[in-house]
């Protein structure tokens, strides 16, 4: 099974954290659509024929963009690639776009997944983000979303706001579980190089978040999810049995995947590749049938480290046996004997040949990665 | 070119030396950029010793290092012919080392000269180490031709540094070149005062052999290459020779002359500038300044100058994995079969294992073997504190030479504790002396002496403790004067002083490896500086690292670095991936060159804090 992600980079306004690729502009727009039309067509053969399972619309801001071209987009889809008949299709919305007649026409389209980006339910934190929609309009936006027929749904938070307490954290969760939507991703807010946040914080001009709060944040996060029983999927994912996101799932799976538009990853089993991470750049070399994208093939070394660094975040673990038979006996007992200490510190559980992070470990989920990982000699 | 065959002497084997009368043997001081290889080329250039596409950047500087750095660490020397008023000139260029460290290699080339260049920036005016070298020259009677160089620059300074000169060596202004070695500008002036001027050598093809050694390189295939100069007598090709102070004797397989590329000859006769090759392993074994003589002739004696070249910086090498130890003593071995000045002995420390008690010519000879041992010998070291050599006297009478700090003796049985000190000269615009001084008495500096050079131009003398230069009282001088300081010095003697041991806790445990001797006076800002510092370089852990600076039992200084509590990346989608192991892998070669003390990992960087102290 494959997935396809669909990247749409045109936002109203740029969120102070945000580090994606997208522009708020609408300039090209037409321009855009035209040549995202075009790559739809010109990599139909990049996943060989391996069923889609999953399509995610997200960006930018899709909930910004008309269902008609949506509809353009997926037709066009359909058109070339097989997909199968249990598909997801996911469509990331802003609160204040969603309207209960723009979310029924998504809907007939096919999209039967939706992932609000509410973040929180305070409207001073809203600021420190820069977000544009109120809180009252975050609540309301998931009612109407449900109102229009939508029942996979899933909310984003982000915590360790710095005008994030502990109690307003445990309020929004709360509100979160109140709305009765099965799933949440939840992320530590991170300040990333060259965000307006980064700069922000530099100057001194905001407050930058605090490692102790986000620890404590996270974990309010774990005792409340498990009392509202929301598996803790992926690090800063949380859903009710049986909701996973099935295409996020496939990056932490080593499944293959197509990424469509400007800055999109695709994955083969054998090479990442990424689109450019321009706008005018994309159309431009696509309409001139220029590589748009640059490629890297994967060593044996780097699909090992990449495995272990994402399986190692999720529910599922880091399979040993799996380990033995794609990377070999070397690499299984050296992650078998790297793990020894963080076993011992209770930040690591083994069972069945599958090693695990606990709870206290998923905070040091990078650092026991690095660990495991596997350097080239020489290098 | 016309030859006229009187002007050569005919031997056996039918080769031709160059008699006595047309040969020019001279050197180049200069300082650091004020032109001095940019000249070089463009002299080999006019006398079409070497082509235009031949050259690399600069051609007298080989090493890659010295390249980057701007500076001739060793010194080289090559050949040109200058065909001048119908005579064919034989120029010998012998190349000097730029920087403080290496004033003794200076001191050897200048010793195989007649004449010097004395090339003074014409937008920096005179700097101390040009001066220290000048007066080098003088003292060797050398025939010193001015020259002002990059005369092109819209900032030259032309008769003001004049001035300078003029005052310096009591020539008339006009004899002095006007230059610029970037556009060619004085060049052939140049070369017409170097045959007008420089007196040829003295000294007699028939009398007992007599060569000085004023540089070696080692060459894997051919051993050592010896670089020398015929003060008396004459060498064939099979000689047998030997070395007056190491006394060793070769056979000369083969001698030749330096050209771009060395060109074998069979004979080369007093005056004359050439190489020898004789099998020869390891540079150690030809200490420069050594003469050699024939066996079956010996001359009667040694030339004059010749030092066994004391090294003035000490500090331990250590491998960052314990197991490299032996391929770090293989590789030392081969690093000084071309750096002679590298001495090492084994040492162990409890802290980073064995390794090797390193002495070095100063700091930046320091930076150039550990760098050295990265690139050609991809060794990955730990270089300890350096400190340099004390003299401690027992109460039972007995003096102690202390290469490091944790070999000082039980303090109950030190009598007293000396330290080497160094008479500094200082050359830098008037506005900069007072804060010059402030940083040369906070080092415990005594002013010696104060001479104005010009109206705006000051030298100043200064009486240091080394082991206070070792730090980064360079680095300093340089940040206070803007760049407008130069800085020279020589070992005057040693002092007694009130030295402490410092010493650093990790986690309670004591480093040998960060120890240091200083003045007790300075004992209590340099604990809390160092403790800072050490705060910066050592990357947090899973947990709390306490950093204690000790005086004895007495902590005077303390810094902790805060355990990680968390370590966690919010998002890992499709795009984050690629991202993310690379950033992950990095972080983990870094890890890979840190050193496990007790369960501390210590960055290489954190044993050399020291260094940069603010």
């Amino acid at each position: 099974m494959a997935g396809l992600y669909v990247h749409i980079p045109f936002c109203r306004r740029k969120c102070h954290y945000c580090n994606f690729f997208s522009v708020v502009t609408t300039k090209y727009r037409d321009a855009f659509f035209d040549s995202l039309l075009e790559e739809i067509f010109i990599r139909k053969n990049y996943l060989e024929g391996i069923p889609v399972r999953t399509i995610y619309l997200g960006g930018g801001t899709p909930s910004f963009v008309s269902p008609a071209i949506i509809d353009r987009i997926l037709s066009s889809i359909r058109n070339y690639y097989q997909l199968t008949s249990d598909i997801e299709i996911t469509l990331e919305a802003n609160p204040d776009d969603v309207t209960i007649s723009l979310m029924q026409q998504y809907r007939a389209l096919g999209i039967n997944r939706l992932s609000i980006g509410v973040q929180s339910f305070f409207d001073d934190d809203l600021q420190y983000l820069n977000r544009l929609h109120s809180a009252e309009r975050g609540y309301q936006s998931i009612a109407e979303a449900k109102e229009a027929g939508f029942e996979n749904i899933s909310l984003d938070l982000i915590y360790g706001i710095p005008t994030l307490t502990n109690e307003k954290w445990e309020q929004n969760l709360e509100k979160a579980f109140s709305l009765g939507i099965p799933h949440i991703s939840a992320y530590s807010l991170t300040v990333e190089p060259k965000t307006a946040l980064d700069f922000l914080i530099r100057k001194k001009a905001i407050p930058g978040p605090q490692e102790e709060q986000s620890i404590e944040h996270f974990q309010i996060m774990q005792e409340k999810m498990k009392m509202h029983d929301f598996l803790h999927y992926e690090i800063s994912n949380f859903c009710l049995e049986g909701f996973y996101s099935k295409h996020n799932s496939m990056y932490w799976t080593g499944e293959h995947y197509l990424g469509l538009g400007p800055s999109a990853h695709s994955y083969d089993g054998v090479s990442r590749q990424w689109n450019v991470g321009s706008l005018v750049q994309y159309i431009d070399q696509i309409a001139r049938n220029d590589r748009f994208y640059q490629r890297e093939e994967l060593t044996t070394i780097q699909k090992f480290n990449e495995y272990v660094m994402v399986s190692l975040r999720t529910i599922w673990g880091c399979d040993l046996e799996k380990i033995r038979r794609e990377f070999g006996v070397e690499f299984s007992a050296g992650s078998r004997q790297s793990a020894v200490p963080f076993i011992e510190s209770g930040d690591m559980i083994e069972k069945d040949d599958v090693l695990y992070l606990t709870d206290k470990g998923k905070l040091f989920a990078d650092g026991i990665a690095a660990s495991l990982f596997v350097l080239m000699s020489n290098a | 070119m016309i030859l006229h065959l009187e002007d050569f002497v005919l031997f056996p084997y039918n080769s031709y030396i160059c008699i006595v009368k047309y040969i020019r043997n001279f050197c180049i001081i200069a300082h650091i950029d004020h032109g001095k290889s940019t000249l070089a080329d463009r002299l080999l250039e006019v006398t079409h010793t070497i082509a235009e596409r031949d050259y690399g950047d600069q051609v007298l500087d080989d090493m890659d290092l010295e390249r980057e750095r701007g500076i001739t660490i060793k010194s080289h020397a090559i050949q040109m012919d200058f065909p001048y008023q119908g005579q064919n000139y034989v120029l010998n260029l012998i190349d000097t080392p730029g920087h403080v460290d290496f004033s003794y290699e200076v001191s050897r080339a200048i010793a195989a000269c007649e004449g010097a260049l004395l090339v003074i920036d014409a937008t920096q005016g005179i700097q101390a180490q040009t001066i220290s070298n000048l007066y080098l020259a003088i003292d060797h009677n050398l025939t010193i031709i001015p020259v002002l160089n990059k005369i092109d620059m819209d900032n030259a300074m032309i008769e003001e540094v004049k001035d300078q000169i003029v005052d310096l060596l009591g020539c008339k202004h006009d004899e002095i070149i006007e230059a610029s070695a970037k556009m060619g500008l004085g060049i052939d002036r140049i070369l017409e005062d170097i045959v007008n001027k420089v007196p040829p050598p003295t000294g007699d093809p028939n009398a007992p052999l007599q060569g000085l050694i004023f540089d070696s390189v080692f060459n894997s295939y051919r051993g050592i290459i010896a670089y020398f100069r015929i003060m008396n007598g004459t060498i064939r090709k099979g000689d047998h020779v030997k070395f007056v102070n190491t006394g060793a004797d070769y056979h000369a397989d083969e001698i030749g002359i330096l050209r771009l590329r060395p060109e074998p000859r069979d004979v080369i006769a007093a005056g004359d500038v050439g190489y020898i090759i004789s099998g020869i392993k390891a540079s150690k074994e030809v200490q420069v300044g050594d003469t050699f003589t024939h066996v079956d002739r010996p001359c009667d004696k040694a030339i004059e100058g010749f030092t066994d070249v004391k090294p003035m910086v000490f500090a331990g090498i250590y491998p960052i994995d314990a197991d490299d130890y032996e391929i770090l003593r293989d590789s030392l071995d081969k690093l000084r079969l071309n750096d002679a000045s590298l001495s090492y002995e084994p040492e162990s420390s409890a802290a980073l294992g064995f390794g090797f008690r390193c002495g070095f010519l100063g700091l930046l000879h320091m930076e150039i073997v550990q760098e050295r041992l990265d690139r050609e010998f991809n060794m990955d070291v730990i270089t300890t504190v350096p400190n340099v050599s004390y003299k401690v006297y027992t109460t039972k009478g007995e003096i102690l030479e202390v290469h490091n700090p944790s070999g000082l003796p039980v303090i109950t049985t030190i009598d007293h504790i000396e330290e080497p000190y160094i008479l500094a000269n200082i050359i830098t615009r008037s506005e900069y002396v007072g804060s010059i001084m402030t940083l040369c008495i906070g080092k415990r500096g005594v002013l010696k002496n104060q001479v104005y050079l010009t109206t705006d131009r000051i030298e100043i003398t200064v009486e240091l403790p080394l082991g206070e230069i070792v730090f980064d009282f360079y680095d300093k001088l340089k940040s206070i004067s803007k760049g407008y300081a130069s800085f020279d010095y020589h070992i005057s003697g040693h002092q007694q002083a009130d030295l402490i041991k410092l010493d650093i806790l990790l986690n309670g445990d004591s480093v040998d490896a960060l120890s240091t001797l200083l003045h007790r006076d300075n004992a209590y800002e340099f604990g809390r500086k160092f403790c800072l510092k050490l705060k910066e370089y050592i990357p947090r852990q899973q947990y709390d690292v306490a950093i204690q600076a000790a005086i004895g039992a007495k902590i005077i200084a303390r810094e902790t670095v805060k355990a990680v509590r968390k370590d966690v990346t919010a998002k890992c989608y499709g795009g984050d991936i690629t991202r993310k192991r690379k950033l992950l892998e990095k972080q983990k070669k870094g890890k890979k060159r840190m050193r496990q003390i007790g369960n501390v990992e210590v960055p290489q960087k954190a044993f050399l804090a020291v260094l940069k102290l603010d």
